[in-house]
């Protein structure tokens, strides 16, 4: 691999941008495409597929072996919410490969006391989302059971076409939460992306026990996610 | 990024140790069959010192491609490695879960 792919390469997953290489294996020749980059015609189906399904692999172009590999940002949590399932949630979704923020206006919940290390902004999500948008490969939690705090995001999560949309609460809460989300202009196939209850049926009790609820729903639904369409954000 | 990764990705070492004036290997898994510990797509980074980062399989084949990688990191020539149970090296480097896998080695710059 040429240095100046990988200083490019880096870059890109670091401001979350797709990228694929595309490596000649009888020459070794490699080139390297972001997204939305324009690119010769003969490589275009396979970089597009590639780009869609993120699964790389050998390809035939003009006869020739050719490997794609794509590099699709990684999976991204946003937490709405700095309560004690969130403190479980963080530390068990760093060690499973996630990159995990944590939002919550409320700043006598969101302090650096309780969360470490963890990425935390005391802030509005209205706010924290115009500087950093969610996008497909984002999934989105929301579990301060206050609408004031979590109806915002989740609509935004549904608009940009979040992996997963997880919130809190009982059915009776999530009952009045479609109402309002409705009220909102989301329509009914789209409220019901969210996944309430939140977390795998696992008969979870305590914080740490719903935060691996939460997170084996997360990998469940990345893992299962239709590539086919849809999963780019709102097209 | 947001958060500091428990795992340093490869790629990102890659960059580090070049810039610290390393000779540098990519080995990436680019097919696999049957039962591969791996994705295809996975990388594995190793230096002219033999120190590594990654995985290519679940610890079964890293080491014999780390020799390879010295000699590709030598030479500069790309080379691609194939492994498997049913490969008459399989006594000496295999995987033990059954499947086969391709690994293209490449040098840093």
């Amino acid at each position: 691999m040429l240095l100046e792919h990988l200083h490019k390469l880096n870059a890109a997953r670091e401001s979350r941008c797709a990228a694929v290489t595309v490596t000649e294996l009888d020459t070794g020749m490699s080139k390297l495409f972001l997204e939305d980059e324009t690119m010769e015609e003969a490589v275009v189906p396979a970089v597009q597929s590639a780009l869609r399904t993120g699964k790389s692999g050998i390809v035939e172009i003009a006869g020739r072996p050719v490997f794609i590999n794509v590099y699709l940002p990684p999976p991204r949590i946003v937490v709405v919410g700095a309560v004690h399932i969130s403190q479980a949630l963080a530390g068990m979704a760093t060690i499973a490969g996630f990159d995990l923020t944590i939002i919550d206006p409320r700043s006598a919940f969101a302090t650096p006391e309780r969360f470490g290390q963890t990425k935390l902004l005391a802030e509005w999500p209205e706010d924290v989302l115009k500087e950093t948008p969610l996008d497909a490969y984002t999934a989105l939690a929301a579990v301060t059971h206050d609408p004031k705090i979590d109806d915002f995001p989740l609509k935004a999560a549904l608009d940009a076409g979040c992996f997963y949309v997880g919130a809190l609460g009982s059915r009776k809460t999530h009952a009045g939460r479609v109402q309002r989300l409705a009220k909102l202009g989301l329509d009914e196939s789209a409220i019901s992306r969210i996944h309430a209850p939140i977390g795998l049926d696992i008969r979870a009790s305590s914080p740490a026990e719903i935060a691996v609820a939460i997170l084996a729903d997360i990998i469940q639904a990345l893992r299962t996610r239709d590539v086919t369409a849809g999963q780019r954000g709102v097209e | 990024m947001l958060g500091q990764p428990l795992y340093p990705d490869p790629l990102t070492v890659a960059e580090e140790w070049h810039a610290g004036g390393r000779g540098v290997a990519i080995a990436t898994v680019i097919e696999t069959w049957g039962s591969a510990p791996r994705p295809v797509g996975s990388h594995l980074v190793i230096d002219s010192d033999g120190n590594f980062h990654g995985s290519v399989s679940g610890g079964c084949v890293e080491g014999a491609v780390i020799v390879e990688a010295a000699e590709v990191i030598a030479s500069g020539t790309a080379r691609t490695l194939e492994f498997g149970v049913a490969d008459e090296t399989a006594w000496r480097v295999g995987l033990s879960c059954g499947g086969r896998i391709r690994i293209y080695v490449e040098r840093l710059g």
